[in-house]
Parts: structure tokens; sequence; C-alpha cells
């Protein structure tokens, strides 16, 4: 096709993008910022205390075993006699205590990384002078002046849903509310991070303001919609806190199983006590004297009972949640509340919007198409004239569409010619909506005219010309793949036709594979016709669609996947949006969108980016991941820990035998029974801090499908769960007597 | 005997009851999904049975209420053991704590005897409470397992608790019995109602002069109904045994062949049941899978077994380094080629009393021929651990719910290492299903080591024991794992039985014993069962969620592999240290502790 000619798609806004990341970046403070971790340091003291450990009943547990430990190391100091040395009860408690300390430090550093935020957003929540408007009515029109407002002076926190409210340039809006009259530019970088300004105007989806962004132009009239104290910024600090922080369902079941292999544990080291107990008996008629035994020593029943018990897990179950809201907040994305995220992990089915998601959002010009003995390059030069005045995407993509073609034809010639040459006194025809066309009256008396075709065909047939009997054949050709068709004419002459495609955001077909191998179905929702939408869906490879959309039709989608057990999630931001999100399992609403969509959702997208959808996901995946593999790891240790302390407690010392050849359980050939239980605690306690990182980083998630992805995970945390602490508590062990502590 | 030989006979066993439980399963779901429509006369049974769909609860209080009449009926019979009719010889009372812990031991399929059949139990008492309790405590198992497939699979109703007894019992136990009673009887097993016989010994004078010291004494042979028993007693996976000596006597047990039925017959069911649960979920694979991982099990532990056992000395006849302070020990001038042949029945060949000692226990029936305690220490490992895990086909149903609940465990763990709210069968598992699921697998463990820890600790324990060191301990703790896995077999060195209450010499503890195991029996029977059908009720009532590739696969090799990690980490490694001051210091100790 020698006459059609195409434009690569426009390069997507890389600006913005770039800025969104770095902001991102400057937000992620260093995993151990010295402020954070002093913090946290303090705070691992304070949760000591034994009514606030009993809420996570593993290291509760810890906690009593630790206390009896004290004890009998101060009952050894005060001459008990015990088998145990005081050297081996002093390390023991210390290494408890630390077990502890580790534990709650691991919470507490989650949670003062959720402070930071939080303290930053708190900066922006002082207190605010507010002018609200007595009896306000939409009189009159255009400026501030003569409308007769009578403005009361008060503050931020004296105002109460339903308030009305009037916002200058240079001021903060003081609460949340819907702008009812009036359009502003905003920054809302205070709460989104973005410096870049944003249009939020009465009527429509753009409509919802933010308390604590500031008016940096023009004025705008406010109703306000959150009480004090409940406003957006309230409640996301009251979340990052931890303060309405509940737990999730699973994180409650998972704590369920956690109770439940502590109690079993409880049992099998209780119950220890009466079978060592039993072959002391024994041994001591069998060798004529008295024998003791670790078996019976009860701070090293403790120590096993903590190695065995899932404190690694237990230490970091509550870090795990805290991080996944927290890994949400720094993709600015705001979750209502922790089940959210951990729902969105479950989501089978995705809709997505094709306007900013699946497409950049504007048709582009990508080719021409000449009819009759026109050429491409003169159906190009006179649609570009046509479109010279117009300032709407469509008409700017014409001209650059026309600009391109010219390049590439001057390759070879030194000189460019950037602009177009519009002849002088050209007059501009602006579209209508009744000739649905617009062009341009050239000096010469040319008229062009380029629109929809059977506008165009209408005008053409009316100047008398002549219409191809294959156009209508050509018109349908182009629309049935998705994109659309304006014909161009030069007077009753039809010179061609250009074609405007929806332009597919790049990469969107790699990230809709990637979901495919996550098993989600993504559906893109699109005002378009059928024909138009199965073209872009085809090529989005997107799984299904729905076309003519109204959010009835949204509605009934999500209604129709929920009745097959499916968990949706959307996004959305329009108020008609509000029934969909609220709907969905997982609904995004975008901070750009109205008052109406944020309540609706459980989420709130800062960036107010469509595809953050798919990040949310991400994030819920990882967050569930983190805590199966975590508890993986913590069970399957327990094999080694077996290993290195029951042989220790039974065999004893070469001095001091109980049942000696049961060394031969100890297959890591450890130095000696004190040796060999301080080994494991350590191990135990060290792991806690080790695995700090991942619990609040999150376990990467990958895209492989669910059964490579268990083979992967059960390798990495189950097989390396059994075999790491072999290896640890063996290096313990060798450090130990390296250093004669043992 | 060469190696080969060893190993031939479990070979055959697994394979051949592998074969046979293929079209078993078929049979078995299609009658427990009510498709067999029988004369009329069976229909009518059938729907004067039938009171309707249950729920779980419902279920739950008939199948308790049922064992309730059982219980009372069971107790009524023993009670009047000397009133009753077919008591040719004559048998008194049993002690009432034996009456209580046997009555429990036939309700709940364990068949822990503390008493000698041969000895205590008349043939009505055989047929009218052995007999009947074997058929209908192995038909609960069986019901509890169906009612939960059912849940599992997002049915209403669970069924209808009696109207599944009787099925289990008229179309699945009724002929498999009368098939091997007969099969049974053609290789010499007696089936009579007449007393035990009065023989003259071929050696005169071998059961020593009678009173005046003239007429030399006969010898007496305990026989009776000893045919009708015996099927189901390996069929329901029962194991209690007619006569004292269980399956090694030779009117229970004459011939390698009946042997070879014998195994076959308790391990046909539980393995039949696996593929029943695939196919009534339509989740074959996955069954084979879990079949698979069972086997594998079954497979280390009979190898285990059958190689401390077999092909190993006997180290209380091996020379011993000198240790402890203890002299050097020579070893004794036996041969050890066969390797241990203390307490084995030999005419079954040198494998089958381990090969049968870690069938029985894996699969809870507990009947055995050969003497457990007197396995190599090592060996005994084996059937012990069947019994700590006792979900290695287990028991009729009891074992697949077991399994099931090691399956939800995994599942819930590793199921969210990819990426999504564990789900099992497309059903979400949460909090409740879990606090349902630990519930179930706490009993095991309480009851097992909290009883074995007093008794250990204590004259209740040390005192009844004829070995004390780890012997001993092996034994107190394989009572009780015994009585909660309710498997029924003994690590016979321990002194438990009072037997007929005129026993003039009863074993000093039977009375705790007695009241303690059956306790544990009781416990370790109905919490398991129930609490499961909970759990199944509860996943009934969820919405099922689509298949995608994000969701985990239940049917491959690495969910195998995780539910075979499952169990190890979270069955077997609890009962380590138990294991290390048993069996494993009996082993590398120095005599007299059996090393």
């Amino acid at each position: 096709m020698s006459g059609t000619l195409i434009q690569e798609p426009p390069a997507p806004g890389r600006g913005p993008e770039e800025l969104k990341l770095a902001r991102r970046h400057s937000r992620r403070a260093g995993l151990f910022d010295p402020e954070l971790l002093k913090a946290a340091f303090r705070q691992s003291l304070v949760m000591l205390r034994p009514d606030i450990q009993w809420k996570n009943p593993v290291m509760f547990v810890v906690e009593v075993g630790t206390g009896l430990t004290l004890i009998y190391t101060v009952a050894k100091l005060l001459g008990y006699q015990s088998a145990a040395g005081i050297g081996y009860l002093l390390a023991l408690d210390f290494w408890l205590i630390l077990t502890l300390l580790f534990a709650n430090f691991a919470s507490a550093i989650a949670e003062a990384r959720g402070k930071s935020q939080a303290d930053a957003l708190r900066k922006t929540r002082r207190e605010t002078p507010a002018r609200r408007l007595k009896h306000y009515s939409r009189n009159g029109s255009g400026g501030l002046e003569g409308r007769g407002w009578q403005v009361e002076a008060t503050s931020s926190t004296g105002l109460q849903s339903g308030d009305i409210i009037l916002i200058e340039t240079g001021e903060v809006i003081p609460s949340d509310g819907e702008i009812i009259e009036g359009v502003a530019s905003i920054d809302e970088s205070a709460i989104t991070g973005e410096s870049a300004p944003v249009i939020r105007e009465a009527g429509g989806d753009r409509s919802g303001v933010t308390g604590g962004t500031r008016v940096l132009s023009d004025w705008i009239i406010v109703q306000i919609t959150a009480s004090p104290g409940t406003t957006f910024l309230d409640r996301m600090i009251a979340l990052v806190e931890g303060a309405i922080r509940q737990r999730t369902p699973n994180e409650i079941a998972l704590s369920l199983v956690l109770a439940a292999f502590t109690l079993i544990f409880l049992i099998v080291t209780a119950t220890l006590w009466p079978l060592a107990f039993n072959a002391e008996q024994y041994m001591s008629a069998f060798t004529g004297g008295p024998v003791k035994s670790l078996g019976t020593d009860v701070p090293t029943l403790v120590a096993l009972l903590v190695c065995l018990i899932p404190t690694t897990i237990g230490a970091l179950l509550a870090a795990i949640g805290i991080a996944g809201m927290d890994r949400a907040l720094r993709a600015n994305i705001l979750a209502k509340s922790g089940k959210a995220v951990e729902v969105a992990g479950d989501v089978d089915t995705l809709l997505l919007d094709k306007t900013g998601t699946i497409t950049l959002g504007n048709r582009y010009a990508t080719r021409f198409v000449p009819l009759g003995d026109y050429s491409a390059e003169q159906l190009a030069y006179l649609t570009a004239l046509a479109s010279a005045a117009d300032e709407t995407p469509e008409g700017k993509s014409i001209v650059s569409l026309y600009h391109k073609l010219n390049d590439a034809r001057r390759i070879d010639s030194p000189v460019r010619d950037g602009s177009l040459q519009v002849p002088t006194n050209t007059r501009f025809v602006p579209f209508s909506a009744q000739s649905r066309m617009s062009g341009v009256d050239l000096p010469d008396g040319r008229t062009i005219r380029k629109g929809a075709p059977d506008a165009v065909v209408y005008y053409v047939k009316h100047g008398r010309g002549t219409i191809p009997a294959n156009l209508d054949e050509q018109v349908r050709a182009v629309a049935s793949k998705g994109a659309t068709p304006l014909l161009v004419a030069e007077g009753n002459r039809l010179a061609g036709m250009v074609v405007l495609e929806d332009v597919l955001k790049p990469g969107m077909r790699d990230r809709f594979q990637r979901l495919r191998q996550m098993g989600l179905r993504t559906v893109m929702i699109t005002g378009d016709n059928p024909l138009t939408a199965a073209a872009i869906a085809t090529n989005a490879g997107v799984d299904d669609f729905l076309a003519e959309a109204t959010p009835e039709a949204k509605l009934a989608y999500i209604r129709k996947e929920q009745a097959e057990g499916k968990l949706v999630a959307m996004m959305g931001d329009g108020t008609n949006d509000a029934p969909a999100l609220a709907q969905a399992d997982v609904g995004v609403a975008m901070n750009s969108g109205t008052q109406a969509a944020k309540e609706a959702g459980n989420m709130v997208d800062l960036d107010s980016d469509p595809t953050k959808l798919i990040e949310t996901v991400e994030i819920g995946k990882q967050l569930l991941m983190t805590r199966g593999a975590l508890t993986t790891f913590s069970i399957a240790n327990d094999v080694a820990k077996y290993f290195a302390i029951v042989p220790a407690m039974f065999a004893g010392t070469a001095d001091k035998p109980m049942l000696p050849w049961l060394k031969i359980v100890d297959v890591m050939n450890l130095h000696s029974p004190t040796s060999a239980i301080l080994s494991a605690v350590i191990f135990n306690a060290l792991i806690i801090p080790l695995l700090i990182p991942i619990a609040l980083k999150g376990v990467r998630y990958r895209p492989i499908g669910a059964d490579a992805l268990l083979r992967r995970n059960l390798l990495i945390w189950g097989l390396g769960g059994v075999i790491a602490p072999f290896v640890g508590i063996k290096l313990i062990d060798m450090i130990l007597v390296a250093l004669h502590l043992v | 005997m060469s190696q080969f030989q060893v190993w031939l006979l479990p070979l055959l066993i697994l394979s051949v009851t592998t074969a046979l439980a293929i079209p078993l399963s078929r049979y078995l779901a299609w009658i427990m999904d009510g498709r067999y429509r029988g004369p009329a006369f069976l229909r009518w049974i059938e729907s004067r049975l039938n009171t309707g769909p249950q729920s779980w609860s419902q279920y739950a209080i008939a199948m308790l209420l049922f064992n309730t009449l059982m219980f009372v009926f069971g107790f009524v019979v023993l009670s009047l053991q000397r009133q009753m009719p077919l008591n040719p010889d004559g048998k008194g009372m049993l002690a009432p704590t034996t009456i209580f812990n046997s009555v429990i031991s036939f309700l709940t399929n364990t068949n822990l005897q503390h008493y000698s059949g041969e000895q205590c139990f008349s043939y009505f008492s055989q047929l009218f409470f052995v007999c009947w309790n074997m058929f209908l405590s192995a038909s609960v198992g069986f019901c509890g397992l169906a009612a939960i497939i059912r849940g599992l699979r997002g049915d209403k109703h669970m069924g209808n608790y009696y109207l599944d007894m009787w099925r289990v019992c008229a179309y699945t136990f009724l002929p498999a019995s009368l098939i091997m009673g007969v099969l049974l009887m053609a290789d010499g097993v007696p089936l009579t109602l007449q007393a035990s016989a009065k023989v003259a010994t071929v050696e005169p004078g071998a059961m020593g002069p009678d009173a005046n010291g003239q007429v030399q004494e006969k010898q007496e042979i305990a026989r009776g109904p000893v045919a009708a028993i015996i099927p189901i007693k390996h069929l329901g996976t029962n194991g209690g045994g007619f006569f004292g000596a269980n399956s090694a006597h030779p009117f229970e047990n004459p011939s390698a062949w009946s042997n070879f039925l014998t195994v076959m017959n308790f391990c046909l069911f539980p393995f039949a049941l696996v593929l029943m649960f695939g196919r009534m979920l339509k989740q074959r694979r996955h069954a084979w899978v879990i079949f698979g991982v069972m086997m594998t099990m079954l497979i280390i532990f009979i190898g285990w077994a059958v190689f401390w056992d077999s092909l190993r000395p006997n180290p209380a006849l091996t020379a011993h380094p000198a240790i402890a302070g203890r002299p050097a020990v020579p070893a004794l001038p036996v041969d050890q080629s066969l390797g241990n042949l203390e307490g084995k029945e030999l005419r079954f060949g040198t494998s089958a009393g381990p090969t049968f000692a870690a069938a029985t226990t894996a699969i809870a029936c507990g009947s055995v021929d050969c003497a457990h305690d007197s396995l190599n220490p090592l060996a005994g490992l084996s059937p012990l651990t069947g019994m700590w895990l006792n979900c290695i086909y287990g028991g009729k149903g009891v074992g697949m719910i077991n399994l099931l609940l090691y399956l939800i465990v995994g599942v819930f763990i590793a199921g969210l290492m990819v990426g999504r709210t564990p789900e099992y069968l497309s059903k979400k598992v949460e909090a409740r299903e879990m606090k349902l699921a630990m519930l179930a697998l706490l009993v095991h463990p309480i009851m097992i080591l909290m009883p074995a820890g007093l008794f250990a600790a204590t004259d209740l324990g040390v005192k009844s024991t004829n070995n004390p060191g780890p012997h001993g301990l092996s034994e107190i703790v394989y009572e009780f794992s015994s009585a909660s896995a309710n498997n029924g077999s003994e690590f016979g060195g321990l002194n438990t039985g009072w037997g007929l209450n005129d026993n003039p010499n009863p074993a000093p503890y039977s009375r705790p014993w007695d009241i303690a195991t059956g306790l544990v029996m009781l416990f370790s029977r109905f919490i398991p069962v129930i609490a499961p059908l909970a759990l199944a009720a509860s996943l009934a009532a969820k919405k099922p969620t689509p298949f995608t590739v994000g969701t985990m696969r239940t049917d491959t090799f690495t969910f195998g592999c995780l539910l075979f990690g499952t169990i190890i980490l979270l069955g077997a490694l609890l009962f380590l240290p138990v294991a290390v001051l048993g069996p494993v210091a009996e082993h590398f100790g120095p005599i007299p502790f059996g090393g």
C-alpha cells in the first residue's frame, strides 16, 4: 500500500512517569533508618509488658518460659541443685530475652515505618482557617464580586459535614468536600506527592477535593462532606498508624493455627519431663548412683519449647501484615483495610477501563488512505491544512503525522520544513454538532472538510460530487478493526480517508499475558460499540470486553462474575461508578474522582493511575506469599532443632552421662549438650532479625503459574527451612567453641 | 534366606491389594451414592431406616446416639455373660473395669484386649458382643468418611447416618465377610458352638497327672465360632482376636495362605476408601496422589520393619563394647542369619511378622501375627510410628479423615505460597475450618503423651512392666498410642489385664490401665470424626471459587511432596523425643536394655 503510511504510536508521557517513580523512591525510606531503629528499639522494650504480649500467643508462651528460666537462674544462684550450670542458665536467659526483643522489634519497626509516613501526612493536617458561607445560593455568575455572600471566619476543626465554604487562590482547603461551583487548579502534592497541579471543577467526576491540599489559582465553593476527625486525611493517618488496623481473616486463621501448634509443642515438651524422669530412674538403678539429665531441667525444656513453637512466624506475622499495607501506601494506594489488600491477592477478574488503562486515552491519526486520483502526499497536505487550527488531540495528531511523513521523505535533504505553511487569509471552519465536520476555506476558494463519513458523504453529494462505489466497504473495514475513519473532501471531490486509531499503551499486551499467568481474567470496559471494542480487545489481548458499558451494565457484569464465585476488582472515578465500586470485591477509586466513588471503593489510588489495579493485585499476592513462606520456613526449622536438642537432653556429658549412646542421634556432632541447646536457641533468636527485611519487603511474586510457584517456594522455604538450621546451628556451635564460651 | 524372598511377601500383598481395591472402590462409591436398587424387601428396610437427609450436627448426633446404644447393649451383654446362653465352658463375669474397657474398645473399633478371648469370653459374647461390634463400629468410621465426602463436594446434606450404616454393613461388609469366611474355613479355621475339645495328648502325661495322680490330664483345646469373626475382624480393621494369641493362633490363621489373606483383608478397605474418596468427589487424580503418599509411607514402614527385624540380628544377642561403666558383652553363639526370630510364627515366613506388624499399625487394624514386643527395638519403631501418624490408610474411614486434617493444614500453610488465600477443592479454607482441623489434630498427641507421661513417671507404669528401661517405656507409650489410634495391638510385656472378676491374681495396676485407655479410646474416636464433619459442612456451605492457573493444584507430584512433608513435620516429629527415649535408646544401649 503505497498510499498508506503508518505512524508509530506516540511515546507515553515519560516525564510524569519518571517523576512519580522518583517520588516513590524518596518515600521509600531506608529499611533501617537510624531514627526508625531508635523508635522501634524503645517500642520493643515497652512491648515486653505481658498484657501486650498476650495478644500474640506464641510470643506470650516464650515470655512465660523466659520468666520461668529466670526464676530457675535465681534459684540456682541461691544454691538450688540442678543439672544445668549457672553460665548455661545465664546464657539461656540472655538469648530468650533477646528472642522476645527481636520479635517485638520486628513488629515495632514495621509500625514505625508506617508511623513515619503518618507523621509526614500529619504535618499537612494542622488547623487551617476556613471561610464559611451563610445562606449560599447560586445567584449571578462571573466573579466573586457583588454576589453578596456573607462570609464567616472559622477554622478547619469547626467545619461540619454539609457546610459550604469559599476557598481562594493560595489557601489551603480545610477539609474534604465536593466542589459545587467554580474551577481551580489544585496542588495535591501533600497527599499524592505529585508536584504537577490538577484541575478540579464543579460537576462531573473531578469535583472532589481533599483537606490539606492547596488551591493554586481561581476560587471554588466547596460543600464539606466529612465531619471533623473523619476526613480522608484523618482516616489515612489513622490507618497507617495501625490505629484501626484489624487483623485480616487469613491472619486470624493463621494465628489460630500457630496457637494450636504452640499448644501441641507445649504438650510435647511438658510430657518430656516425666518421660525423662522415667529414664533417670532406671539409669540410677542401672549405674547405682543418682542420674540427673537436662531432660528434667525446666530451663532446658523451656529452650526446647521456644525452639519448637513457631516463634519465627509468630514474631513476624504482625510485621508482614503491616508491611503489606505499607507497600500499598508506598505505591500510593490507600487501602481502607488490611483485608482489602489481602482480597486483592485473590482477585480472579479485573475490570479495566479502556481509556487510560489499555489505550493512551485519545485517538491518533495513523494512516492516510487516498481515494480517487489523489496521492497520499496530497491527501496528507489537505488534511493537515484542514486540521491546522484544530486543537483537539485528534487534530494535532493529524498535523504531526503529516510532519512525520514529510520528514521521512526528506531524510536526505539538509533542510527540514518543520511547519505547515498555511496561506494567509485562510478561514477556519470549526467543528459543529450540526455539520459534524471541520475544515478550512482557503483564499483561493478551495474548501477542505474533514469529518464523520456520513457527514462528508452528505457534503459531497450536496455539491454534486461522486462517491466511489466501494467507499462504504472501505469505511466499514476500517471501523471493524477498532479504528475510526474520517473522510476528507476538497470541494465536492472526495480526497480520501484519515484513519484514527486508539493507540494501545506500550507493554500492555505483556502485562495482560502476565496477568493471565497469574490466573487473572482481564475485562475491558468501554463505551465503544461492540465491533470496535472487539477489535481493540483482540489487539490488546484482554480476555473479554464489555462494550457500550453503562454503570448498570458494569454492575450486572460484576454480579454475574461473583455469582460464579469469582472475586472482581475494578477501578473507577465517577459517581456513577460508585455502585459498581461498592459491589466489586476490590474497588479502587481514583483520588481525582468524586467523593461518592472514594466512599464506595475499598481502596483509593492517590496517583489516579488506571494501571494501578495490576499493582494492587501483586501487592496482595506478595502479602499472602510472604506469610505462607515464613510459616513454612518456621515449621521446617523444627527438624534440625529436634536433632540438636533431643540428644543433648538425654545423652548427658562425659562426666554426667545419662544415655550416652544417644549421641548417635546427634547428626550435627555438636560440641556438648549445653552448646547444642544454646546454639539452637541462638539460631532461633537470630533468624528473626535476619528475616525482618524479607517480612517487610515481601517475597517476590512471579507470574509463573501456581504449580511452578508452589514448587519453587516449597524448595526455597520448605526444603531450605529444613537445611538452613542444620548449617546455622552447627556454625553457631563452632563459633561458641572457638570463642571458648562453652 | 535371600533378600528377594524377604521382600516377596510384602510386595505381593501390596500389589494384589491395590489391584483389588480399584474395582472395590468403584463398588463402594456406587453403594454410598445410593445408586444400588436392591430387591423390594431391601428397599423396604432402607425406607424404614432412612430418617431423611441430615445436617452435619444431626448426622453427628445420630452417630453418638447409635454408639451410646451400642455401649449400653455391649455393657449388658458382657455383664450378664454368666447368665447368657451359648456358654458351654461356663465362663464367669469379667472384672467391671475390664468390661468398661472392652465395651469401649469394641465400640471404638480399637479392639484393645485387656483379657484373653478364649479364657474370658463365652460364645454368646463373642458373637453378640465382639462380632456384632466389629460390623457396626467398622461402619461408623466408613459412614463418617462418606458424610465428609458429601460435605467436601458441596452437597446440601451429609446423607442419612442410619441408611449409611445399613448400606455399609449389608452391602459391603456382609458379602465380603461371607466370601472370606468360606475361604478361611477351607483353610482350617473352625466354626462351631461346641465346648472346648478335651483330647488326650500324643505324649502321655504332657499336661501332668490329674488330682489323684492316676489318670493323665487331657489337653483342653479352645475353639468356637472363629470363622464367623475372623473375616470382619480384618475387613473391618478391628483386630480383636478370638484367641489371646490373635492371628498367630493356628485356628485364626492356619497357614501362610491365610496369613496372606489376612493382611490383604485389612488393607483392602482402607486402600479402596481412598480411591472411593476420589470417585465420589470426581477428583480421581487427587485421590491417587493421596494414595501414592500413603503407599510410599507404608512401603517405608514395612521396609524399615523388615530390614531391622529380618535382615539385622537381635541386638540382645550380639557383642557389645563396654559402655557407661559396664564391661563389654560377648556375642552369644546364635546363628542370626535369619534375623530376629523371637516371637515369630515361622509357618508364615520370617518377614511375615514385621510385614504384618508394620501394616496392622499403619492401617489401624491391630490384629497381630507375631509378638510386637519381641521385634528388634528399631523395627518396633515402625508400628509405633504407624500409630502416631494414624493416617497411612489408617482405620476404615478414619484414616482417610485423619489424612484430610493434615492435608487441610498443609494446604492452608503452603497454599498461601501461591499468593492466594488457601483453597481446598475450590473452597476457601478460613478460620473456622482451621479451628476444627486443629482441634481434631490436637487430640491424638495429647491422648498419647499426657497419659504416657503420667504412667511412665509413676508406679502405674513402672510397676506394670516386666522390662524396666527404655523397653518398658516403649511398652507404656505403645499402649496409649494403640488406644489413641484405635488400633488395639499391644507390646505384650505390659501387665494390664484383670480378666475374669474372680481372677485371684490380677495385674496390680489393671484398673487404672483399663480406665485410662478406655477414656483415651473414647476421646480419640469421636472428636476426630465429628470435628471434620463440621469442617466439611462448613466448606460445603461456601461458594466454590473458579479454577484458574493461579489456583494450587492438588493432583500433582508437588502436592504429594507437600502432603508428605506436612505429615512428617506435623505428625511424626512430635514423637521424636519419645522415639529417642524408647526404641532408639534401647537399640543402641547396653544389655539389659535390649541393646
